[in-house]
């Protein structure tokens, strides 16, 4: 026959014939099933590995004490509470500048603007630097060039206000009088200005001698070859800035990706009722990429409770018997134990139990923090429908 | 009631339009006239709802449009520097092709344009919002549901939903983007016969593809072709005796 069909017993046995797999075929179907088989088991031996060998060291007084006899006992809460701390204002410096610029980026340049094309260089240079060298500019920067800078200013008003007292008439050192530096002392302490605790107590160190004799302008460059750190020094809130800096690209890129997934027609909609452009960012596109925003923060201190690197120079500390009080306090941090406690210890053998307990905290610790954001996530993605 | 309104209510002066290079309009001149249903046809592409989009400075949020000449709304030129566009907006209302209901219930939905200017008055906006979906052939359907999401709502009723959002607003025109290609035929029908309705009020300039809507529901008829007003009458006058060749050609099917 021409017409090409097939007769019925030959066309019937074509189309009930079983399919045939080609080799390439049938690998491709089982390599996926293989490879998530391999990944699985691979996280199901690190997770036993730690759980095994860390579960001795997990103890009440681990979670709750101080470290004792240079971190080889005693607890870890100290750097809990640092590591927690340090994350905290890490995703609170991130996240709301990163989101700004992100609607910046999406909302408002002009897509080729030449603002915008440098601030895209600008965060995906950002994104591929190295951790360490993140650490180098926080030292460079925030503490050796801001903090000190701020402690430069301070330290000069002071001194300025110091000199004027050791120039007024009470004073022992007044017009170029000499005194000895126990006088000077007992005369700023009796001026009870807080402000001068500190150099009253560095004057005990005059090379002099407490007893020796000075001169207002002595003192005066006396205490000025050290002057007071305060900022100038590591401290958490370089530290979290650091992270924050190291975070950001990841925030604005989920931020934008969020953004971006808004439908153009809502946009249109809002628009076309006369709202202008902030109206239309603030009553729809954020409410509908708040899971995106969420998202993008918990990728971001995912990372950055991580990172270890950037904290080196900014403000970690190898031990400490709280966690930190202040801004400019040294704090410890439980990836930096671990470090500590895998290299540095003096029986590295013998702590191996608390770097595994250790690890697991910190595990437990970004665990928590994620369940806690998705939950927060999924909460509002079922609300969303009404927002 | 004295209406004191000018006709026509918006006429454009050699209106043209060019998206980066390429020129979308070609100086349109066209006279809408005022509490009246104009319909826009023409073959795909041939700059019908762009030119709808001109109207109400719809175009201003694509990068790279150009315009030349003038549209006229109320006496006042509105491409002219220093125009408001957000009030502008308010003014002109807009209905898109495919339903864009915001995902949020059919209240926050009708009563967003009004919040938007200022009311907050629980009271003034629950009148405002009962008001604009009876106006839109709703309120019976959803009135005991408003707090309940618009996405729910099948696609007939969002659209129906989004006409109640757009004349919420209270404008004075009304621009509608081919508002039942999207729909089913009973659906077509009740926001027919809704536009009907609405005219009473509203200045109503309509694009639509299916030239028996055009001529169901409009007083007039533009058509376009390739950017250019080819021919602009009543639509009696067109659809009986079209003046060229092109609009019968259009009109007889002999091309779309």
């Amino acid at each position: 026959m021409s017409n090409g069909n097939l007769p019925a017993p030959e066309a019937a046995a074509e189309l009930t014939a079983p399919i045939r797999h080609t080799f390439v075929e049938s690998i491709s179907r089982r390599l996926p099933i293989i490879c998530t088989v391999i990944i699985l088991a691979m996280v199901v031996i690190i997770v036993l590995n730690f759980l095994i060998t860390g579960a001795p060291a997990l103890s009440w007084e681990f979670l709750t004490e101080a470290p004792r006899k240079a971190n080889t006992e005693g607890g870890i809460l100290p750097a809990i509470i640092g590591t927690f701390f340090l994350v905290l204002l890490m995703t609170v410096a991130a996240v709301p500048v990163g989101t700004i610029t992100a609607i910046y980026l999406t909302e408002y340049a002009r897509q080729n603007s030449i603002l915008a094309r440098i601030i895209r260089f600008a965060v995906n240079t950002l994104a591929g630097v190295p951790s360490v060298v993140f650490g180098l500019f926080g030292l460079g920067f925030f503490i050796m060039t801001i903090g000190r800078g701020v402690d430069r200013v301070d330290w000069d008003r002071r001194m300025h206000v110091l000199r004027d007292a050791l120039a007024a008439p009470t004073s022992p050192v007044a017009g170029n009088r000499i005194a000895t530096i126990s006088d000077v002392q007992k005369y700023l302490f009796a001026l009870r200005n807080d402000d001068w605790s500190g150099e009253v107590k560095k004057l005990q160190s005059y090379p002099r001698g407490v007893s020796g004799p000075t001169t207002a302008e002595l003192t005066v460059k006396y205490l000025d070859r050290t002057p007071e750190l305060h900022w100038g020094k590591p401290g958490l809130l370089w530290a979290a800035l650091t992270l924050a800096l190291l975070t950001m690209p990841v925030v604005i890129v989920s931020v934008e990706e969020a953004l971006r997934n808004v439908p153009r027609e809502i946009r249109d909609a809002s628009i076309a009722l006369g709202a202008t452009r902030w109206e239309t960012i603030r009553k729809v596109v954020l409410p509908n990429s708040v899971t995106g925003i969420l998202t993008g923060s918990i990728l971001a201190v995912s990372r950055g409770a991580g990172e270890v690197a950037p904290i080196l120079f900014t403000g970690v500390i190898y031990s400490a018997q709280s966690g930190p009080g202040s801004l400019t306090d040294q704090f410890m941090h439980l990836g930096y134990h671990l470090y500590l406690l895998a290299t540095q210890s003096p029986d590295v053998d013998g702590t191996a139990p608390l770097q595994y307990a250790t690890t697991i905290v910190l595990l437990g610790l970004t665990l928590l923090l994620n369940i806690s954001a998705i939950l927060l996530r999924s909460r509002l993605q079922r609300r969303r429908i009404v927002l | 009631m004295a209406k004191e309104h000018l006709d026509p209510k918006i006429h454009t002066d050699r209106l043209s339009l060019y998206y980066g290079e390429k020129q979308a309009l070609r100086e349109i001149s066209i006279r809408l006239h005022t509490h009246k249903v104009t319909a826009l046809i023409g073959p795909s592409g041939c700059g019908k709802s762009t030119f709808l989009r001109a109207l109400n400075r719809m175009n201003d949020t694509i990068d790279g449009v150009r315009i030349d000449g003038a549209v006229v709304i109320d006496g006042v030129n509105i491409y002219a520097p220093g125009v408001n566009v957000v009030n502008l907006r308010k003014r002109v209302g807009m209905v898109f092709q495919r339903s864009n209901p915001f995902p949020k219930s059919i209240f926050d939905n009708v009563a967003y344009g009004p919040r938007l200017n200022g009311i907050s008055d629980k009271k003034e906006l629950e009148g405002i919002v009962e008001r604009s979906l009876h106006g839109a052939a709703l309120w019976d359907e959803v009135k005991d549901r408003l707090d309940s999401s618009a996405l729910a709502l099948s696609g007939g009723q969002q659209q129906r939903l989004c006409i109640a959002r757009a004349i919420a607003v209270n404008p004075d025109i009304l621009l509608m983007d081919e508002p039942c290609s999207a729909l089913d035929p009973i659906s077509t029908s009740k926001v027919e016969d809704l536009i009907e309705k609405l005219s009473d009020r509203y200045t109503i300039v309509i694009v639509t593809h299916n030239m028996q809507q055009a001529a169901r529901v409009s007083d007039y008829t533009a058509f376009f072709y390739m950017g250019q007003l080819i021919e602009y009458n009543q639509t009696r006058q067109i659809f009986t005796a079209p003046e060229k060749k092109q609009t019968e050609d259009y009109i007889t099917g002999r091309f779309g």
